[in-house]
């Protein structure tokens, strides 16, 4: 899959080389499927196409997007993060819980306070995968429970409810000062120091080199294990500024807070055409693929498809996104040779 | 076996068959499996001594077959992970049967025909996965992660918000029935029975062999003329007419199916292989020992519940033992490696990690306190 970026596009000109060329962008084909969706969907239901229903779909993948760019750093690595979903509700709940005692604190500090809880969690899960070898997989699914198994020792199962937190606290995500909701703007500004990041700074293009080659980047002078955990604490960071906004925007912190989140943050990335072997991906990528499970939830709403089939069309989804990459990338191989 | 290709098939099959297996499956249970035993004699030592209800034989009885559904999956995943490979959707497929035959069941269809249906669908699940990693040669990890929602999705297109109940007795004995006379459920019968068929076939037989060959190096599996991709199809297969057969049996054990049965199994079927010594990373594994750690696990699980601790709380301790299983042997494998030079810096890392994990509990604790005083 690290072909697609490297390899020189065919020479000869013709309609269907140059429909090959778009396509092998990834944000082209995702752009060409989500305008596809968008025209189907507005032929069945013509509210789809409104300024607030767009609204309200940016304010469904804000969360999706922030957790899915730090999964995306973690898979360019060659690695996974499981247990973001499990650092959302223990950051949740325990945030929650401090303001539900201290109505009367900034919220900022909500955000710092869900950040530096998030960064150790994420540091745990880093030491553990590059200290102590333990492959992230495996590490991940294990503090997937053990974090998961801390909100409900935390709580000791009881939750916050709405009436429980500030007002302040609430309108952290839906208040509108800049005109859009403060948690699209944090996802939109989230998205560009992470491209920023990635794109352009020495550290950023190391995770490429790691995930590219694990081997060869010690090689040159790239400290590995340095990089992989750093990209883990990045992901606890986000995981946990995600936690407060989620926290604020449902009003509520349960002990089942953001279960099943991975599979959605994994989803947004590999559809947005990050590879699972790494070293690929970019950002346009992931908020695209974000976009498009945003959409397609949406959609099938408007449409009156039960909301039974909305599991079922992401998984297709996903497996699709990734069966027509692989096609892609043997068409592309073979237009090469 | 430089004359390998010279010998004859039926001769090569025999020399593996006498020589291979039995010194390495034999070396390697001096190793791992030991450290499982002792570990699950502790267990059960412990829970004694906290509770008089541990050792009562119905209880154990019927704690046991609470854990099948998870050993019936875990055989072929253990086959899985020795090949490197994995299975991110078995439970789904078990919930997907499982709904599957719950609607059929619904709309009146005979309970026996609906459940070789069930059957069906989930083999065919797995033969979906097989396609397309051995076939179309997407990663496992993508493509089961894909099926894992896409089979949970349809369990709830199936049964949607309802349940399907009612199902004969003669069905729920698969999961409720013990074996006439004793206190074995039939369900532990059945995960022994299938436990030794698996066993067999991955320790002494040759498909058993290529499993873990295809596990240490694929591409040199590959160009010995082994069929990677035919023996990957078959496991995937296997693993879905398994996780179906799972479905049947935890819908004959609760008597009613819901499409959200069994979400999130996977992790504990694949912490059971993990633990048991499977190595992630593929080639190495035992079913003895993947056995023994499905009896660990459930021997904890069992003690921790009669101890009053949530069954989410009790994950804590399971996912703390899934990564000290790794992390124990490494650690000490890098620490002797690294021999008497003593790294300062190092020192100083772990004890700054040291410091903020302590903070971070401290600041766990204290802003529990008061909320849970006054629940």
């Amino acid at each position: 899959m690290q072909n697609s970026t490297s390899a020189t596009p065919p020479v000869r000109f013709s309609l269907s080389n140059l429909l090959w060329t778009l396509v092998r962008y990834r944000e082209a084909g995702i752009s060409i499927f989500i305008l596809l969706l968008v025209f189907v969907v507005t032929l069945r239901a013509p509210s789809f196409l409104t300024a607030d229903n767009f609204n309200d779909i940016l304010l469904n993948i804000s969360i999706l997007t922030i957790v899915a760019l730090a999964q995306t750093m973690v898979i360019i690595t060659h690695g996974i993060d499981l247990s973001v979903s499990s650092m959302i509700g223990l950051v949740a709940m325990m945030v929650a819980f401090v303001f539900k005692q201290n109505p009367e604190m900034p919220v900022i500090f909500a955000v710092l306070l869900g950040m530096a809880l998030g960064s150790v969690l994420g540091m745990f899960n880093g030491l553990i995968i590059t200290r102590g070898n333990v492959p992230p997989i495996i590490a991940t699914l294990g503090t997937l429970s053990i974090y998961r198994g801390l909100v409900f020792f935390y709580s000791q199962g009881t939750w916050i409810n709405s009436f429980e937190l500030p007002k302040s606290f609430k309108m952290l995500s839906k208040g509108t000062p800049l005109g859009l909701p403060n948690m699209v703007i944090i996802a939109i500004f989230v998205a560009l120091v992470v491209y920023y990041f990635l794109n352009h700074t020495r550290t950023g293009r190391d995770i490429y080199a790691v995930g590219t080659n694990p081997d060869a980047a010690p090689f040159a002078g790239i400290r590995k294990e340095r990089i992989i955990f750093l990209v883990y604490v990045l992901s606890g960071l986000l995981a946990g500024l995600a936690a407060v906004l989620w926290a604020s925007r449902f009003e509520s912190a349960q002990t089942n807070t953001g279960s099943g989140f991975e599979l959605q943050t994994v989803a947004a990335s590999v559809v947005g055409g990050v590879s699972i072997s790494g070293g690929v991906g970019t950002v346009p990528g992931v908020l695209l693929g974000a976009l498009l499970l945003g959409i397609i939830q949406n959609s099938l709403t408007l449409i009156r498809i039960s909301p039974f089939w909305q599991l079922a069309a992401q998984g297709l989804l996903i497996l699709i996104a990734v069966i027509s990459d692989k096609w892609i990338l043997n068409r592309v191989e073979r237009t090469n040779k | 076996m430089m004359s390998s290709s010279s010998v004859s098939d039926a001769k090569s099959v025999k020399l593996i068959s006498e020589n291979a297996p039995a010194v390495s499956f034999l070396s390697r249970f001096l190793h791992w499996e030991w450290l499982l035993v002792g570990l699950i004699f502790i267990v059960v030592i412990v829970n004694t001594q906290l509770t008089p209800y541990f050792l009562d034989a119905n209880n154990l009885s019927r704690t046991s077959s609470d854990f099948m559904e998870i050993g019936l999956m875990m055989l072929p995943m253990v086959f899985i992970i020795i090949t490197g490979n994995i299975d991110l959707s078995v439970a789904s497929n078990m919930g997907m049967s499982a709904s599957f035959m719950g609607l059929l069941h619904n709309m009146g269809v005979n309970i026996w025909v609906a459940a070789l249906a069930a059957l069906l669908l989930g083999t065919l699940g797995g033969v979906l996965n097989g396609y397309l990693i051995s076939k179309v040669k997407l990663p496992a990890l993508v493509v089961t992660l894909g099926t894992y929602a896409f089979y949970r999705g349809l369990a709830y297109v199936f049964l949607g918000d309802q349940a399907a109940r009612g199902y004969p007795e003669a069905f729920t004995y698969f999961g409720q029935g013990k074996i006439l006379g004793t206190l074995i459920p039939f369900s532990v019968a059945l995960f022994l029975f299938m436990a030794v068929i698996f066993g067999l076939v991955l320790h002494r037989t040759t498909f058993g062999r290529y499993l873990f060959s295809i596990g240490n190096n694929e591409n040199a599996t590959n160009y010995s003329g082994i069929p990677v991709a035919k023996i990957k199809f078959i496991i995937y297969m296997l693993s879905g007419f398994m996780a179906s057969s799972a479905g049947l049996i935890l819908a004959a054990r609760f008597g009613s199916t819901r499409p959200d049965n069994g979400t999130g199994l996977e992790l504990a079927v694949i912490t059971a292989a993990v633990l048991g010594g499977v190595d992630i990373n593929g080639g190495k594994g035992s079913m003895v020992g993947a056995a023994l750690s499905l009896l660990l696990i459930g021997l904890m699980r069992f003690g921790m519940g009669l101890l009053n601790i949530q069954g989410q709380v009790q994950g804590i301790a399971i996912g703390l033992l899934l990564i000290f299983s790794i992390l124990i042997p490494s650690l000490v494998r890098s620490i002797s490696k690294a021999g008497k030079n003593i790294n300062w810096r190092s020192i100083m890392f772990t004890l700054i990690f040291l410091v903020i994990f302590v903070l971070f509990f401290i600041f766990f604790f204290w802003s529990r306190a008061a909320v849970i005083a006054s629940v």
